[in-house]
């Protein structure tokens, strides 16, 4: 009985979130498009988020890239069908692997900085004194939040689609003697605006789940210091979860429309 | 020793000067509750024009939730709350931001803005408030003035994790200042500082009040605090003003609640 109890309270506590966070998304638009607008804190936001995050993406693309071709070449060698490595690597990196890997590591650098930052400022009563000087705290520090990360996705998941090729045609071309410009020709050919355009508005999904959750999380962190701590690691935990969900129904409505 | 009310307020307004008898904040019955937990039980109280009112009470007995009701950044469950005669449950977000900069509002850990410098933390403000002062372009003479009437006029640069705490709360007063408001709303002021520091910032409320002419509502469990810098008290206990005077008046009372403040 006990154990009916404790699961229907956390089902509970689950839907309240889910309906809070929904609440939080409507507020995020409805103070997005009310004046006055934060610019100057959004172009800082986009640069903290983007541009600090380039290395990280950059590195990780990279290794990817290599090991994804050192991997696969054995088994397409098995089959002769190694000249299709820049076709497979292609496709698999732009259509799923680039941006789920960029998200998740987006994720954990940024909507935990985001719940940990917030969270901090709402123990330190940073909030309040904004909120008491005027300044509508939603809008200064969540809606440049959430936009930056909506806009910087897509961004860092171009760079890090780049890069992770980069890395595959360097394995190729130290291992299979193929030059780059064949590599990336080969790989153009493969690639089609069906495989393209889906990637890309799902980029813009996972920055708004990224910003919505780690922003949802830190403004709403519970009084005390170990709140700044729980903020930040269910940021990253939620929004990673939500990720995996986001890309699911991405990849469902795209089939739709691509028949993929 | 439980005053009367409406014979307390007679008593603080025969004790001050004639331009002090408006009456710029005004609380009746409020309520205030967080689950079972009932924090104000009906408390009322009065900041006259130009005074320093002190609100003391124990830990946790619901000063600080009275003065975040009254600048909007909670919401009572009910009772009459109003600010230089305007009911705060009444007024629409912008009308309220308008009132809140005439509200200087120092918080018990100075709240300054991590990633923003001292200077940055000053101009903040003065984002949405730059018409009171009319529309200035440059807003660097401002930040100067306020700091350099709280003494820290070479911090500007500087962030704020490289000040110390009387530093902080000295740069938090300067921001509140800024606006020039008509009355400040100090929450436990003196917490966490050492007892020089304290005297320090104590001597700088009462310069501030003696240059800005402004009002004041202290909320403290500091009793030397109470002592030099309250015009009028006012005890805070199980969410009722339990009592009301003078600190003279207050700290000779024989009652057992009263006493507790008092006790070394």
């Amino acid at each position: 009985m006990a154990y009916v109890h404790h699961t229907s309270e956390k089902l509970k506590q689950f839907f309240i979130e889910i309906g809070e966070l929904s609440y939080f998304a409507i507020r995020y638009f409805k103070e997005f498009l009310k004046p006055p607008w934060e610019f100057k804190e959004l172009l800082r936001q986009c640069y903290h988020m983007g541009n600090r995050s380039l290395v990280l993406v950059g590195v990780t693309g990279f290794i990817i890239g290599l090991v994804l071709t050192l991997q696969s070449r054995p088994t397409l060698m098995e089959f002769g069908a190694v000249s299709w490595m820049p076709n497979m690597v292609g496709i698999s990196i732009v259509r799923e692997i680039g941006p789920v890997i960029t998200a998740l590591i987006c994720a954990g650098r940024i909507a935990s900085g985001i719940g940990a930052e917030l969270g901090s400022m709402r123990v330190t009563e940073q909030i309040d004194a904004m909120e008491v000087s005027g300044t509508n705290p939603f809008k200064y520090l969540v809606v440049t939040r959430i936009t930056a990360t909506t806009l910087m996705l897509p961004l860092l998941v171009i760079f890090g689609d780049m890069v992770a090729l980069y890395g595959s045609a360097l394995v190729e071309n130290l291992k299979g003697d193929v030059s780059f410009q064949l590599y990336f020709n080969t790989v153009f050919d493969a690639l089609e605006f069906g495989d393209l355009i889906p990637a890309t508005v799902k980029s813009f999904f996972f920055g708004f789940t990224i910003g919505l959750v780690g922003c949802y999380k830190g403004y709403y962190s519970k009084k005390g210091t170990a709140g700044v701590g729980v903020a930040a690691n269910t940021a990253v935990v939620t929004a990673s979860l939500l990720l995996f969900v986001v890309d699911f129904i991405a990849v469902f409505v795209s089939d739709i429309f691509y028949d993929l | 020793m439980i005053y009367d009310m409406d014979e307390q307020h007679n008593i603080a307004k025969q004790k001050m000067s004639k331009n002090k008898l408006e009456a710029v904040i005004e609380i009746r019955d409020l309520r205030k509750s967080f689950g079972d937990n009932h924090v104000l039980n009906g408390f009322s109280m009065t900041l006259y024009k130009g005074e320093n009112l002190v609100v003391m009470g124990k830990s946790g007995s619901g000063k600080s939730v009275m003065i975040k009701c009254l600048v909007g950044l909670m919401l009572a469950d009910s009772g009459f709350l109003a600010v230089m005669g305007k009911e705060i449950k009444t007024l629409d977000r912008k009308t309220l931001d308008a009132l809140r900069s005439d509200i200087g509002f120092l918080f018990q850990g100075s709240a300054l803005y991590d990633s923003m410098t001292v200077r940055e933390n000053l101009e903040f403000p003065l984002r949405r408030h730059k018409e009171k002062l009319g529309n200035i372009k440059d807003t660097l003479p401002l930040v100067h003035e306020a700091l350099e009437n709280v003494g820290l006029a070479h911090t500007m640069d500087l962030m704020p994790s490289e000040l110390s705490g009387g530093m902080k709360r000295r740069v938090a007063l300067a921001r509140t200042l800024i606006l020039k408001p008509k009355i400040i709303l100090y929450d436990e002021p003196t917490s966490g500082l050492d007892p020089i520091t304290s005297k320090e910032i104590i001597q700088l409320m009462r310069n501030i009040q003696k240059m800005y002419g402004t009002s004041s509502l202290i909320i403290t469990h500091d009793v030397d605090c109470a002592r030099v810098i309250s015009e009028r008290m006012v005890l805070l206990v199980d969410g009722v003003n339990y009592a009301e005077g003078t600190f003279d008046e207050l700290s000779k009372s024989t009652d057992p609640k009263v006493e507790a403040f008092f006790k070394k």
